[in-house]
């Protein structure tokens, strides 16, 4: 098998395991790793086009991935925050019984 | 050609954030989580991204994962039974697997379609230096956005968090009623 196409297959193994995580997941926080887990897919493809594309000295995925984790942090803080903020609300993280917008 | 390494490497991530998504523990799922980003991690490594590599080791594992275990430990409640999955997990999984499916057979007809003449013998020697530079020249004005999201994104999660009783100005209105 190809090395590039065995990257993409893992990443898109790591994306479905992500996106059924953030499917089904009760606790709100977990749905969080799930995304997070999404995101790495995505850095894996632009590390592996790359590696194996056909200008790698340009350095073009290296830093989109740069950048990319930078976003995912920053994504990460804000979204932990906001679960912190609806736990004080609704007294749980589960996403089932968060179901109403009225406070 | 795959090679032994990159068999165990991407085991790992796969089989650490299979574990995180399936475990009913949320504190254990953070650390099959951490095991599945270092595995990442030795794939950047092994692809010859060092500086990334090493960046996924600071920021996820370092950085996201604490941040994951002290959100989980501050919303802990210990006397409700937790319940792994929400109701509509079935229609969950189905999802997941048709992504699955689908972006799978697109990459294996794709090879199939252009056998690839992508194969590279040596991996692009990249160092740190090259990165600083590229990034002080040419990605200067993705930097600094970068720069600007991040502190703003940092205020605005302490904003976010903060309690309302801990507000001094709300204190005194408070007291007043």
């Amino acid at each position: 098998m190809n090395p590039l196409e065995a990257c993409l297959l893992v990443s898109a193994l790591l994306f479905a395991v992500g996106l059924a995580g953030a499917l089904t997941r009760r606790n709100a926080i977990l749905v969080l790793i799930g995304i997070e887990l999404m995101l790495n897919a995505a850095n894996l493809n632009f590390i592996a086009f790359w590696r194996y594309g056909p200008h790698p000295e340009a350095l073009t995925g290296v830093l989109f991935t740069i950048f990319s984790i930078a976003v995912a942090a920053a994504e990460a803080a804000v979204g932990l925050a906001l679960i912190l903020v609806a736990y004080r609300h609704f007294r749980t993280t589960n996403l089932d019984r968060m179901n109403h917008l009225k406070g | 050609m795959m090679t032994a390494t990159f068999l165990i490497l991407a085991a790992i991530a796969v089989a650490g954030s299979a574990t995180a998504m399936s475990l009913r523990n949320a504190v254990h799922c953070v650390l099959a989580l951490t095991a599945g980003f270092l595995g990442l991690a030795g794939l950047y490594l092994y692809l010859g991204a060092q500086f990334v590599g090493l960046t996924q080791v600071m920021v996820y594992v370092g950085a996201v994962a604490i941040l994951a275990v002290f959100a989980i430990m501050m919303t802990h409640h210990p006397g409700e039974p937790e319940e792994r999955f929400s109701r509509l997990w079935l229609s969950g999984f189905i999802i997941a697997a048709a992504v699955f499916l689908t972006l799978a057979r697109a990459i294996t007809l794709a090879f199939v379609a252009s056998p690839a003449s992508t194969t590279q013998a040596a991996a692009p020697s990249v160092t740190a230096q090259q990165i600083g530079d590229t990034l002080l020249s040419r990605y200067v004005l993705p930097l600094e956005i970068i720069g600007l999201l991040l502190t703003a994104a940092l205020i605005g999660a302490v904003i976010i968090a903060m309690d309302p009783k801990d507000d001094p100005s709300h204190t005194e209105e408070e007291a007043t009623q």
